[in-house]
């Protein structure tokens, strides 16, 4: 099985959902030519040329709101957002009206559309290139929202995102683009959605993560492994159908939950999760339902040093398991 | 539109529109106001919670649906498209179970506020509250015909007071890049709820701003039926030929309030309301087509019995149609039936189930 890239991986589903359904097309900012600031569209122009590759203007409540109705007239599209901070703009045809579509027509119109996204900090982009923006898209119903941490989830569950007949969120964490590799089958092969994973097994804390959490949070268990501390980890992988299931009979297993995501803390999305594992596990808890995430600033500052204490990292998350696993 | 003006041509057919023609376009206008006029009886008598009207739109709304091919084309409307949406397919029936809420009604199964009407069999797209968001899904539809080769030309409608949101600039650049198969209809009436249109727009005509985007830009006089015919024609054969988008605004009237809970006689003045009267596009119409022979009397009064026989059934019907049932309100929220998740613990209200009214005013 070939090693790829995360970014390759999801370059490799683009390409192949393209190939086997026409109707797959890709619009977004600098994703024809250039083959997008990161490259995940790369080649797509070549081989599918421009009807299928469209480079757009500098407006992203166009880019979603016309995806909405180029799905509603036939076709499947792909949109990109070149950051998930740039996705404001398309908040309300995002909110309002891919969201609710199905719903205030009775299922009489559906969007199956794919809005994929870069997202996350730890790259030096500062306030406005590093930004988590799960947790305003997982409060909406009618959207669903996907957070892959491996290539090999991340190709999978693209192609279900894009076979799927609802508008999915994908936010891709752009620090794994090139630092995360994985085994790819060339095959095709799909992942569900609302299937969260357990990638590591344990008995003493459950720590829930996704995205690069999802590593660092690998690395923090095989730190405290050496203290003793047995970790379940269990990435979450679709925010929204959420697998409740998973994470409670992890929950219910070990008695404790950390629940670790790079946004700031305040209502993010590992909040809802916090409540969950609360409202459906009190019975098997001994200790707090906690939480290591990031601080109360409206953004990543640029400084190395500032950079750095914003992130989640595996040493925090590491005291945090200490600290609930010594509760 | 002058009648003498015409030479010695039959009223309509230098533009192409037979006599059938021009009588059937004279029923939708006549209709969709007898239709509207019903909706504010009811709502004045307390059947129903909430009205908004498209009085004075008629005339623009039939003449501008009318050259679109139905079933085939698409409409992104908006909340005063009652003319649109009958001249597009929907039935009487189909307006007023919006007003009612119904479980039957095809724009949203009760779901939406009346107003927001939309139906996949028909090609009219469901449309929400945020103003202007429509214009792009037209605009993406277009897109879709032009790269699936469909044929299709895709047009969306609002007012002026919609069109200075950022979505309309965003969709007409975009339209007129890819010469998309794309018309944007602007019923101009000269208010956004309460705002004049000289506190909205820095031109008098938005249709000056096509120019902007390098496309056609057309005012008509949204009275005249034929008028908006003939615009609404041309934009469509150069969009199917490949020509690109074209920009219509139609200077319509509000004969109404913006709304029914709205009290326009607050910022506009007795003068203002009383001249507007002549802005009806209905007696305009009506008056043309007498001086014409093509509506007779006996014609007339046979489309008089024929209007109030339908918009009494319409309203008898949607009176008797049931409520949606709260125990399906969880459903369409996804194609599935929240796959992979449990549906979210949801119990009824203790009152769901029992009257409602007709739809209790919340909606």
């Amino acid at each position: 099985m070939p090693t790829r890239t995360f970014i390759e991986a999801i370059r490799d589903g683009l390409a192949e959902e393209m190939r086997r359904d026409e109707a797959v097309i890709v619009l977004g900012e600098d994703v024809g030519k250039k083959g997008g600031v990161f490259l995940a569209t790369d080649g797509l122009w070549g081989e599918f040329g421009d009807d299928r590759v469209i480079d757009t203007p500098l407006t992203e409540s166009m880019i979603v709101g016309a995806s909405i109705g180029a799905a509603v007239n036939g076709l499947r599209p792909i949109a990109e957002i070149q950051f998930a901070d740039f996705i404001h703009p398309a908040f309300n045809q995002l909110v309002s009206e891919a969201a609710r579509m199905r719903y205030r027509s009775n299922n009489g119109y559906g969007v199956p559309m794919v809005v994929r996204a870069p997202y996350g900090g730890g790259v030096h982009g500062a306030l406005y290139h590093s930004q988590s923006v799960e947790a305003f898209f997982t409060h909406v119903p009618g959207l669903k929202v996907v957070i892959p941490s491996t290539p090999f989830d991340a190709k999978g569950l693209l192609k279900t995102s894009i076979r799927d007949e609802d508008p999915v969120l994908f936010f891709e964490h752009k620090k794994m683009y090139r630092s995360v590799r994985g085994n790819v089958p060339e095959d095709d092969y799909t992942v569900p959605l609302g299937k969260a994973q357990v990638t590591h097994p344990g008995t003493r804390v459950t720590v829930v993560a996704y995205g690069l959490m999802a590593h660092y949070a690998l690395e923090a268990a095989d730190r405290v492994e050496e203290d003793g501390i047995s970790v379940e980890v269990v990435d979450v992988r679709t925010l929204r159908p959420l697998d409740k299931a998973t994470i409670l009979e992890s929950v219910r297993k070990t008695g404790k939950c950390l629940v670790v995501y790079e946004d700031n803390r305040f209502g993010g999305y590992g909040a809802e999760i916090c409540a969950m594992v609360a409202e459906e596990a009190f019975d098997f808890l001994d200790g707090p339902v906690s939480r290591v995430a990031g601080p109360e600033v409206p953004g990543v500052p640029y400084n190395h040093a500032l950079e750095d204490w914003f992130m989640v990292d595996p040493e925090k998350i590491a005291a945090g398991i200490r600290k609930l696993a010594a509760y | 539109m002058t009648v003498t003006g015409r030479q010695a041509q039959p009223l309509g057919a230098a533009a192409g529109l037979t006599e059938d023609d021009l009588l059937a376009m004279y029923r939708l206008v006549a209709l969709a106001r007898a239709v509207d006029e019903r909706m504010w009886v009811l709502n004045r008598a307390g059947r129903i919670p909430f009205v908004i009207s498209g009085q004075g739109h008629e005339g623009a709304q039939v003449g501008i649906a009318w050259p679109l091919q139905k079933g085939h084309d698409w409409i992104a409307p908006f909340y005063r498209s009652i003319a649109t949406c009958l001249t597009f397919g929907m039935s009487p029936r189909d307006i007023m179970t919006a007003q009612y809420a119904t479980a039957s009604d095809p724009s949203s199964g009760g779901r939406q506020m009346p107003g927001h009407y939309g139906s996949h069999e028909h090609n009219l797209v469901s449309v929400s509250s945020p103003v202007a968001t429509q214009i792009l899904h037209a605009v993406g539809i277009a897109l879709a015909a032009k790269i699936r080769k469909t044929g299709q030309v895709a047009m969306a409608i609002m007012g002026e007071g919609s069109s200075n949101q950022g979505d309309v600039h965003e969709a007409l650049n975009f339209a007129a890049i890819h010469k998309l198969p794309f018309i944007f209809v602007v019923e101009n009436n000269g208010y956004a709820i309460s705002v004049p249109a000289e506190k909205e727009l820095s031109v008098k005509d938005v249709a000056l701003r096509a120019s902007g985007y390098g496309m056609p830009g057309v005012v008509v006089d949204g009275t005249d039926v034929i008028a908006c015919y003939e615009a609404a024609k041309e934009a469509v054969e150069r969009a199917r030929a490949g020509g690109g988008p074209t920009l219509i605004e139609a200077k319509v009237t509000r004969l109404t309030a913006h709304s029914s809970d709205d009290q326009q006689t607050k910022y506009r003045s007795a003068e203002e309301l009383a001249e507007q009267k002549g802005l009806d596009p209905l007696p305009k119409f009506r008056e043309a087509l007498v001086a014409a022979g093509v509506l007779t009397a006996e014609r007339e009064a046979a489309l008089t019995a024929e209007l109030k026989q339908i918009v009494d059934d319409a309203t008898d019907y949607a009176e008797t149609q049931p409520d949606p049932d709260p125990a399906t309100a969880m459903q369409w929220v996804y194609a599935e039936s929240w796959p992979s998740e449990e549906p979210p613990a949801w119990s009824p209200h203790p009152s769901a189930g029992g009257p409602s009214g007709g739809g209790s005013g919340g909606h």
